[in-house]
């Protein structure tokens, strides 16, 4: 990210990261000289399949898989959510029709839950708490024989809080379901152990740890029933069938090795700027808030709300300023209703309203947690100058 | 996403304020759908003499508070009545569709206020 006059401060982190250079490095022989398709037999097919299996193996890795197979490449986190909500569902129908998911969840998730519910499945979104924690007692009272999946985020970008999974997972399995766990904006910043943990399938992105746009993984546990949601020539063992996007998947794995190695240093690095802003964009404004949990959540997370005011006028009045963030606020959103994802927390749609999103990464450092610390107080302070909700005290 | 023109209202809003004297409030909108607007307006002569605008909402809702207010100055209530959200987005350069119906409500606003303003004046008329 060059600057042009002033420097300009990515804080958007989860909405997409910029692809590391050597990942760019590891991808360019699979556009130019490498093109082969792993399905032919003939060397320039062979090369390319034998990348397909070394990509396979590294992101296996991540996230400690049992093996190398246990991973389908797909183009994303929608894709994958998709695959797993409704493979597993439909293959596991003949046991039940019920699904579990949280109200918390990516729309990737929501919609293919809705329309499993148009096909003829009962689908309950569970509650959370004000910090958007899962209720445990409600999971585990809707948990019955008819219930063949539960899917519930690793951690929910909008509010950052990181479920308790193991916990989850214990719940599940006592009844036999399948647990689904989609890690898109959790995976590559915090460890994840599919073994450990006990997680059935897991849905990861690439472009959510510095890899192309268009790539994903879907982790499929070995004796996890499923069924393709596309139908075709068969590619990765008949679940996704379609040409490999060999270029991406090699980026995918590239980054999910550098991932791997900076991992540690790295959540650390983000925990302590993100304590800091959270802190810095709180503590001297009035009438505002924290979203997600205090501590449970993910190193890179930055979800506050001021009282009184909209987010998108806030995202404008920073991108004024070249720092560039995200709201849940319905006027910053394609749909012009507020983030369901806050509104689950317990807010009212006019808190929702003026929410703001950092999302941190590996290009912000502390002058930029800086910069955006001193610019939030008079950024509040001129559009609550404006605007007729704001009480006269702050006047 | 938005026009230089709109941009500039954001940035710098022209006639942001109350009346405290206003001869006609009106306010439309709501907190719930993330956006309010109050328009106040001080009529001598049947002239808009001054107005004013509070807003609370996205960039499109500041920007025509602030265009809405610059087009109604000194026009008189019939011309001011006159001031469509068409108008006022035509004059901001064009919002963006999404903006058109949701955000764009400061015309509204306006003749909200001017409507005060006359039941004020046929009852100050009774009165008399």
């Amino acid at each position: 990210m060059e600057a042009d006059s002033a420097r300009r401060i990515y804080m958007d982190y989860s909405a997409g990261t910029p692809v590391d250079p050597h990942v760019i490095d590891a991808m360019m022989p699979y556009l130019n000289s490498h093109f082969g398709n792993p399905s032919s037999i003939h060397t320039l097919g062979q090369e390319a399949k034998q990348a397909l299996q070394n990509s396979r193996e590294v992101v296996a890795k991540l996230i400690n898989s049992e093996t190398p197979e246990a991973i389908v490449f797909t183009s994303g986190a929608t894709e994958s959510n998709n695959l797993a909500i409704r493979g597993t569902a439909s293959r596991n129908k003949s046991r039940g029709n019920k699904i579990l998911t949280s109200s918390v969840e990516h729309m990737s998730v929501v919609n293919p839950c809705k329309l499993m519910i148009r096909n003829g499945f009962q689908v309950i979104f569970l509650p959370v708490d004000k910090f958007g924690v899962l209720d445990l007692e409600k999971l585990e009272a809707e948990l019955d024989d008819q219930t063949t999946l539960v899917s519930i985020v690793y951690a929910n970008p909008e509010i950052g809080t990181i479920e308790p999974i193991k916990e989850i997972s214990k719940i599940v399995h006592a009844k036999k379901a399948f647990l689904h766990v989609d890690a898109t904006a959790a995976c590559g910043q915090v460890p994840i152990d599919v073994q450990d943990e006990n997680i059935d399938l897991l849905t990861m992105s690439s472009n959510d740890m510095y890899g192309p746009k268009g790539v994903g993984a879907l982790y499929i546990k070995p004796g996890t029933t499923i069924e393709p949601v596309n139908q075709g020539g068969g590619q990765e063992r008949g679940l996704r069938s379609g040409t490999e996007n060999i270029p991406g998947i090699v980026g995918f794995a590239k980054a999910a090795e550098i991932a791997k190695n900076e991992m540690a240093n790295e959540s650390q690095r983000l925990t302590l700027l993100r304590n800091d802003l959270i802190k810095g964009l709180i503590e001297p404004i009035p009438y505002s808030y924290l979203n997600g949990h205090p501590t449970q959540r993910l190193p890179n997370n930055v979800s506050v709300r001021y009282s009184f005011i909209e987010g998108e006028s806030i995202l404008l009045s920073l991108d004024i300023e070249g720092v560039y963030a995200s709201s849940g606020s319905a006027c910053a959103a394609k749909t012009l209703q507020p983030s369901h994802v806050l509104l689950a927390l317990g807010l009212q749609p006019e808190d929702a309203h003026g929410s703001l999103m950092a999302t941190l990464g590996r290009e912000n450092t502390q002058e930029d947690v800086d910069k955006l610390r001193s610019l939030m107080p008079d950024i509040v302070k001129r559009l609550r100058d404006m605007s007729p909700l704001t009480p006269k005290e702050l006047k | 996403m938005y026009s230089e023109k709109v941009m500039q209202h954001f940035k710098k809003p022209q006639n942001m304020g109350e009346i405290p004297d206003a001869d006609g409030v009106g306010s439309v909108g709501n907190p719930t759908c993330g956006d309010l607007m109050t328009m106040y307006i001080k009529v001598k002569d049947d002239r808009i003499e001054d107005v004013k605008f509070k807003t609370y909402g996205c960039g499109a809702a500041i920007a025509t508070s602030s265009m809405t207010t610059e087009l109604a100055k000194g026009k008189t209530i019939d011309e001011a009545m006159k001031i469509s959200r068409a108008s006022v987005a035509d004059s901001l350069g064009g919002l963006p569709p999404v903006k058109m119906h949701c955000s764009n409500l400061a015309a509204d606003a306006l003749h909200a206020a001017i409507e005060d303003y006359q039941k004020k004046q046929k009852c100050k008329k009774e009165v008399e």
